[in-house]
């Protein structure tokens, strides 16, 4: 698939949304990949839930074009071939896990064997647990068993990890690879860029209704300039501020963080300002960096 | 890109689904989740057969005109009390929550046929109904010293828990129309009212001259005079004037759920 011309399995083409007076989407181009991860990322509000409903039929949109293996995503034909994790708070909770899954298991013409469905999701030993006695962590693997259940070529996972503890969110990455590797293609989104990062082969960064950059995770990371330099110098910060290519320092208790686009040049002429610097740092910015750069420098726009 | 979205579609190719089986689980599952919440099942079945112990044996014993006695006139209204409460709540108060959870946004985001969705919920309403018809019927027959020729009692069965039906209906419009929280108490503040209001706790010919002109203008009315027709002691209208009257207010019903699920599409949650 990699050397091939990229196979579009679901597509967005000039998708306006608006709910009432609130505009919710402008104008939206987004394409799905066949075998891809894609993160829509993007603070909250920005959109990424609407998209994910347009993509399921769940929404329409005022205006612009929404395919999913070629046919409308409410026909039963493209609802039979995806599976999809939504925001939602509560399953009836007195239906024990093994009785959701065999129920959801029933709607698609080749779903996945119980056991295989459970041992995926990481719920086994716990089949005969009403939904109302899990945890949070077990929970959302209930969710997420009962969207892949189906077997689905594509999988929406909406913000998957929101309210998890770390081990939870780990725990739910490692089933969520578990099921990529079988080749299937899954569009998540989230507000966590570390999440975005640790799955996604490719992120659209979605800011207030528009897309505002697109690219692999490294990509991304590139797009913001920068590296962070970080020490401890008796130089003054408006001194620093003077220096080549620093685009902005700050300082944190008795630390100064700086960032620039090369950071060689500017520790240069730091340590040939400040003999006595210490505690230096050159640190890559991570992708929280640049989702703060890019959605900032839309604001500024 | 070059590669159209559209090539991609192929048919099912051999494998498919059972309709059939999707619609017993969906039924199967339904049943077993309310049968399961002791909250929801034991008030839904137990005040109807208590309300018929109070009024319709305690206070029973022949104070009716005619040979119909108050055991057997009760039973027959108290039947109606039981699918209506069965119907609204199980229907009404559950779609409402379900719409609230995103339960119900999740199962539309699947290839269940939304009917599936609804007939589950009409035959666990049904299944309630006779089962609270069967509770009202043997305390009649052991406590009350009922008796009615078999097919009275086959005709007012029947009649009773058809009777679930326009309710599911009003119920499902209500769902679509009442937030979670809000649902059990506006079922509440429209259920106990009406029940009396339209003769089913105390006879119609009980009430107040300016409530029984009231009366008639109220579903459960209707559906109670049908029932009590089954064992000769309706005094409302022709029962075909009542049959038109629920259908109408079904078909209003149905509108109005049909509005409020097509508004549900534009709609998200959380």
């Amino acid at each position: 698939m990699a050397n091939h011309e990229p196979h579009v399995i679901a597509e967005l083409q000039n998708v306006w949304k608006s709910y009432g007076e609130l505009m919710a989407l402008y104008g939206l181009d987004l394409e799905v990949r066949a075998g891809e991860v894609l993160a829509i990322l993007g603070p909250n509000g920005a959109g990424k839930t609407t998209t994910v409903n347009l993509l399921l039929g769940l929404a329409k949109p005022l205006q612009g074009s929404v395919r999913v293996f070629g046919c409308a995503p409410d026909d039963s034909r493209s609802r039979t071939r995806v599976g999809a994790m939504l925001q939602i708070s509560a399953v009836p909770q007195t239906l024990r896990v093994a009785e959701l899954v065999e129920l959801f298991s029933s709607y698609y013409p080749d779903p996945l064997a119980l056991a295989e469905t459970l041992r995926i999701a990481g719920l086994e030993g716990l089949e005969k647990r009403p939904f109302g006695q899990l945890s949070g962590g077990q929970r959302q693997r209930v969710l997420f068993a009962l969207s892949i259940c189906g077997d689905p070529e594509l999988l929406y996972l909406d913000e998957p990890t929101t309210g998890l503890d770390v081990e939870a969110r780990r725990a739910l990455w490692q089933q969520i690879r578990t099921f990529v590797e079988r080749g299937r293609s899954v569009v998540l989104t989230t507000h966590y860029l570390e999440e975005a990062d640790a799955l996604a082969d490719r992120i659209i960064l979605l800011n207030e209704g528009r897309s505002i950059a697109e690219g692999s995770p490294t990509m991304i990371k590139a797009r913001v300039t920068g590296r962070r330099i970080r020490c401890r110098t008796r130089l003054h910060t408006s001194e620093i501020d003077c220096i080549p290519g620093v685009k902005s320092v700050e300082a944190l208790d008795g630390t100064i963080e700086i960032l620039t686009s090369r950071a060689e040049p500017v520790v240069r002429e730091l340590l040939m300002r400040d003999g006595e610097l210490s505690d230096l740092e050159v640190i890559g910015a991570a992708l929280d960096d640049a989702f703060l750069a890019l959605t900032n420098k839309k604001e500024a726009a | 890109m070059t590669t159209t979205a559209q090539s991609v579609a192929t048919p099912m190719d051999g494998k498919s689904r059972s309709l059939t089986r999707i619609f017993t689980l969906e039924a199967k599952y339904e049943l077993l989740k309310l049968l399961r919440m002791p909250a929801y099942a034991i008030p839904t079945v137990m005040f109807p057969l208590l309300f018929y112990v109070f009024f319709g044996l305690v206070f029973g014993g022949g104070r009716m005109a005619g040979p119909i006695n108050m055991s057997t006139y009760l039973l027959a209204t108290y039947g109606a009390f039981g699918v209506i409460g069965a119907s609204l709540f199980g229907f009404g108060v559950g779609v409402a929550i379900e719409r609230g959870q995103g339960w119900m946004l999740l199962k539309r985001a699947t290839p269940m046929p939304p009917l599936a969705y609804f007939t589950a919920k009409i035959f666990m309403a049904l299944t309630f109904s006779l089962i609270i018809v069967l509770g009202l019927f043997a305390l009649a027959a052991i406590f009350g010293g009922v008796t009615m020729p078999v097919s009275a009692w086959l005709s007012l069965a029947a009649v009773l828990i058809a009777g679930a039906l326009p309710f599911c209906a009003f119920g499902l419009a209500l769902g679509y129309f009442c937030g979670p929280n809000s649902a059990p108490a506006i079922v509440n503040l429209l259920y106990l009212p009406l029940a009396f209001l339209s003769g089913l706790w105390i006879p119609v010919q009980a009430l107040p001259g300016l409530l029984q002109n009231l009366a008639p203008a109220l579903p459960p009315y209707h559906f109670s005079q049908l029932a009590l027709a089954q064992i000769g002691a309706s005094a409302g209208p022709a029962p075909w004037v009542s049959i038109l009257y629920l259908a109408v207010f079904t078909a209003l019903s149905l509108g109005l759920a049909l509005f409020g699920y097509r508004r549900d599409e534009g709609k998200t949650y959380g």
